[in-house]
């Protein structure tokens, strides 16, 4: 007999780790590295001085300091608003708490700057449907509100970004041990005293950990700010580094800018990545308790209804006044027209949908981008993740530490990358193509598939792949036959992660679109941009619909998967 | 002396009656035990006696204060009841130090400074926490967790302690150890205890009384001796310690096990209130049997189709008619093997109806 073959998944084992770095460094780790190459390197000499030049002119400093104001005021008021929904659904007695629960993830849905356009044909101080209509009911001379400022940009980011923290903190209350409260409550302490010493620090690293969520999301944030702010010369970080990169034409001064301030981004969100994994591993407490009992419940008393009826309005106000905004703009003949029956139809609608060509091919392109990302991204996560989560081979914590960088590049850093990458430079030049943005959307999407699909495979027990392997299954079989149905449920919530957000993709597309290969979320923006103000709002209200009926779907199946 | 009154508490959720009408007094420095299956109502009723959970119809009474009556409308909260309070999962706080978390409860009833050490102090000492006292909590193990709750409960020097399954959540070694620590505890501080669990032996060594709950409904309540010698039901009779039931049925004025063609001797003879029924059941205790002689008149054939070694004892299965039942004997008894004949001698036998 022969002896004992060594290393008998040698070949197996390097070879799906080779692909795994392969992708990585491909898709994220050369487009980042060479925007701090660009950054520091000014013809091939290390040159950090020019760096801070770059950062002080007038216009990228304050493009700095814009970023950073809008994302703290968004980040405060989210958390506020998120933490007091959360508390409102889980701790209290507020009727039709359930659903309520339901509607406030609906934000999620919508894409922030399809609401920043919908806020801004209804509250811009001259056009703006509520200015007018208070105008001419109160016969003044100047319109009362104005949204193009840091306070009405963060006011629609807080709306559409607040789940985060929502989300997040519903979840750690809901999971939370009641006794942990009951216990300090038989100590002889009030429900307020509880909230306050026991509840709020408990719940405290979820809270954190939504806001830096909110913080790093408006930070690199493109499609609010580039609605509500360029008009009135407030640029951030994002708006400015599309502003550079497409007035010039990519020349050598506005590549730099951009590099510069996509390095800036990319510091911050690591700083920011870093803080919440600080936050999470040191204050991640064992708050799950054994038997459930139903957590307490603070009465709210006469305040019950009077604080349904706010949240109702809060719903109606940020999600139900926007969207019919849009459909109804969408259906007028001329923007500025009033709202009356013979000036509504569906022609928009229908032009759009069949004859107008920008937005048809804009459709077409977000689909097929959308599925062949979501696919291609699927199943390299799923490889990525196997790797990092359950396999043994020397050279992994390379593959760890390149699995990290999705998570913290921002979109227009990815942007950026992938133009300096693939734009002829080695070789491949990709640009004005489907291609690059293609491209993009892998390397953008990436983190949301590696999460999802290493949660699932930490679920499944190193013993199952042993236990088929002890029956003479090879790694391949064994993979193919009991790991993969295993994290089917990890692999279709990715697929949805990637492809929803992906059709109404702004950041990255508007760096990267030709004439002929423009996504819906460009094709918006542009329409919008060109004064097709009503043709803007019903590729919008399309894009609703579509994303709605999407995640709808999705719902259905990931309930159905979850029994 | 009852210090703490239940009156006709009933708790309904809905449609299903989770605690049915539970009459309860329990004395001073007694320690009581809530026994029963998950569901039984017994942590329904402990949430009750806490204020955790109103009351759907009854009274609560701890001395001369009433602290619930849906009737008269009158409920103290549970932080005003001054009560010690231990859970399954610990509950301890994880942000706060082991200290921190004794001396909470008595932070809140803001107490003089020195006066909260003092107690905090003497709780940690209580139970073995001094030297963890500025330690996370996170950082103790499961019996540790327990002790600084414990520690808690007591700071407030309660009248009244109510556990809820405080030692389920820990391994069974350190079950047994901790088990005597609240007894200890007791005698040092002479609270009351309601004990909540669904460990029988857990029950039986801590308490004065046992109360045995199925379904909503008080099956028994005694001392722990008497629930084990004479169970009132065939429920009990299953519930505490090992059980078997054989039915018996009537032909011709005899009895004979089901499946069997021998009638049973004379001696085993049911109490007289179950001289209607057809159908009955023969409960023993497998180490309430033993081997007998063929010649013995009291003895009942049967045959032998499984024995295992157990160390001390061995565990036999018995096969009477059709009807099977376990014997436990000691080594030195064991005088049958597998497939022999063997004569069995009932030492406590117990007859109940098909319908408890």
């Amino acid at each position: 007999m022969s002896a004992i073959k060594k290393d008998s998944g040698f070949g197996v084992a390097h070879i799906i780790l080779f692909f795994s770095i392969a992708i990585l460094v491909i898709v994220v780790a050369v487009p980042v590295l060479l925007i701090l190459f660009n950054a520091f390197f000014v013809n091939g000499h290390f040159n950090s001085r020019d760096f801070y030049n770059v950062l002080m002119q007038p216009e990228t400093y304050a493009a700095l300091k814009n970023s950073l104001i809008i994302a703290s005021c968004t980040t405060i008021g989210s958390t506020i608003i998120g933490t007091f929904f959360a508390w409102l659904v889980t701790r209290t007695d507020l009727p039709y708490k359930g659903f309520m629960k339901g509607v406030f993830l609906v934000p999620f849905m919508l894409p922030s700057f399809i609401g920043a356009l919908a806020w801004k044909m209804l509250l811009s101080p001259n056009a703006g449907f509520i200015n007018k209509f208070l105008m001419s009911t109160f016969h003044l001379t100047e319109p009362v509100f104005n949204i193009y400022n840091y306070f009405g940009i963060s006011m629609v980011e807080v709306m559409y970004l607040f789940p985060f923290v929502f989300i997040q903190v519903c979840g750690a209350l809901e999971r939370m041990d009641p006794t942990l409260e009951e216990s300090a409550r038989i100590s002889g302490a009030g429900l307020l005293t509880i909230t306050r010493k026991i509840t709020i620090p408990l719940v405290m690293p979820s809270i954190l950990s939504g806001a830096l969520l909110i913080m790093l999301y408006s930070m690199a944030h493109f499609g609010t700010v580039a609605v509500l702010g360029v008009e009135n010369g407030i640029y951030n970080i994002p708006t400015l580094i599309y502003e550079r990169i497409h007035q010039s034409g990519g020349s050598f001064e506005a590549i730099r800018t951009g590099t510069v301030l996509a390095t800036v981004l990319v510091v911050s969100a690591a700083v920011i990545i870093w803080a919440q994994h600080k936050i999470l591993g040191k204050g991640h407490y064992q708050i799950i308790g054994g038997k459930s009992f139903r957590p307490m419940e603070l009465k709210l008393r006469g305040l019950r209804y009077p604080l349904l009826a706010f949240c109702i309005f809060y719903i109606a106000f940020t999600i139900v006044l926007p969207t019919v905004v849009i459909f109804l703009v969408g259906g007028l003949k001329t923007y500025g027209l009033a709202f009356t029956l013979e000036n509504l139809s569906l022609d928009n609608y229908k032009y759009i949908l069949t004859e107008y060509t920008v937005t048809k091919d804009a459709i077409f392109n977000s689909i097929s981008l959308g599925l062949a990302a979501a696919v291609i991204t699927m199943f390299a996560g799923v490889m990525i993740s196997y790797v990092i989560v359950k396999m043994k081979v020397r050279g992994k914590g390379i593959l760890e530490f390149l699995g990290m960088l999705p998570f913290s590049v921002p979109g227009s850093v990815i942007a950026l990358g992938v133009i300096l990458a693939w734009s002829g430079q080695f070789g491949i030049n990709l640009y004005n193509t489907v291609w690059i943005i293609l491209v993009a959307y892998i390397a953008r999407y990436m983190a949301f598939s590696l999460k999802s699909n290493s949660a699932a495979l930490e679920q499944v027990h190193d013993s199952l792949m042993e236990a088929s392997r002890s029956c003479g299954a090879t790694m391949w079989q064994s993979l193919k036959d009991i790991v993969i149905p295993l994290v089917r449920p990890g692999m279709l919530a990715s697929f949805f992660l990637i492809f929803l957000p992906a059709l109404r993709e702004l950041t990255v597309s508007i760096m990267l679109y030709s004439p002929t290969t423009r996504t819906i979320g460009v094709a918006i923006y542009t329409l919008n941009e060109d004064g097709e103000t009503v043709m803007s709002a019903a590729l919008a209200g399309i894009a609703l619909i579509i994303i709605v009926t999407g995640q709808t779907i999705i719902n259905r199946i990931t309930k159905k998967v979850g029994e | 002396m009852s210090y703490i009154r239940l009156v006709n508490v009933t708790k309904r959720f809905g449609d299903v009656t989770a605690v049915n009408n539970l009459n309860l007094e329990i004395g001073k420095g007694e320690c009581f035990s809530m026994l029963g299956p998950s569901g039984c109502g017994k942590t329904t009723t402990l949430r009750m006696v806490s204020g955790f959970e109103d009351l759907s119809d009854g009274e609560v009474w701890v001395g001369d204060r009433l602290l619930s009556s849906p009737k008269k409308h009158h409920y103290v909260p549970p932080e005003n009841r001054n009560f010690g309070m231990v859970f399954q999962a610990f509950a301890v706080w994880p942000h706060m130090s082991v200290y921190e978390n004794v001396a909470f409860p008595l932070r809140i009833r803001k107490l003089p400074k020195a006066e909260i050490e003092q107690r905090t102090t003497d709780a940690l000492r209580s139970t073995n926490l001094l030297q963890a006292a500025e330690d996370s909590p996170d950082s103790l193990s499961g019996g540790g967790k327990q002790r600084v709750a414990l520690a808690r409960a007591l700071a407030i020097n309660p009248d009244v302690m109510l556990l809820d399954e405080p030692l389920s959540s820990l391994d069974p070694h350190l079950r047994e150890e901790m088990r005597f620590e609240i007894k200890d505890l007791q005698r040092k501080y002479g609270f009351s205890i309601i004990y909540v669990t669904h460990d029988q032996s857990e029950a039986m060594a801590l308490s004065d009384r046992i109360l045995v709950m199925k379904a909503g409904v008080v099956q028994q309540i005694d001392t722990p001796l008497n629930v084990y010698n004479r169970p009132t039901n065939r429920f009990v009779f299953s519930f505490i310690g090992l059980s078997n039931f054989m039915d018996a049925v009537r032909k011709d004025g005899k009895l004979y096990i089901k499946g069997d063609s021998r009638p049973l001797p004379d001696s085993l003879k049911p109490q007289e209130a179950l001289n209607g029924e057809e159908t009955i059941s023969l409960a023993s205790r497998p180490s309430e049997i033993e081997f007998t002689g063929a010649s013995d008149p009291s003895g009942v054939q049967g045959l032998v189709t499984r024995k295992a070694f157990l160390g001390e004892i061995v565990d036999y299965q018995i096969k009477i008619g059709d009807q099977t039942l376990r014997v436990q004997l000691g080594r030195r008894d064991a005088a049958h093997d597998t497939d022999e004949v063997c004569h069995l001698r009932f030492l406590r036998p117990s007859w109940y109806g098909l319908g408890e």
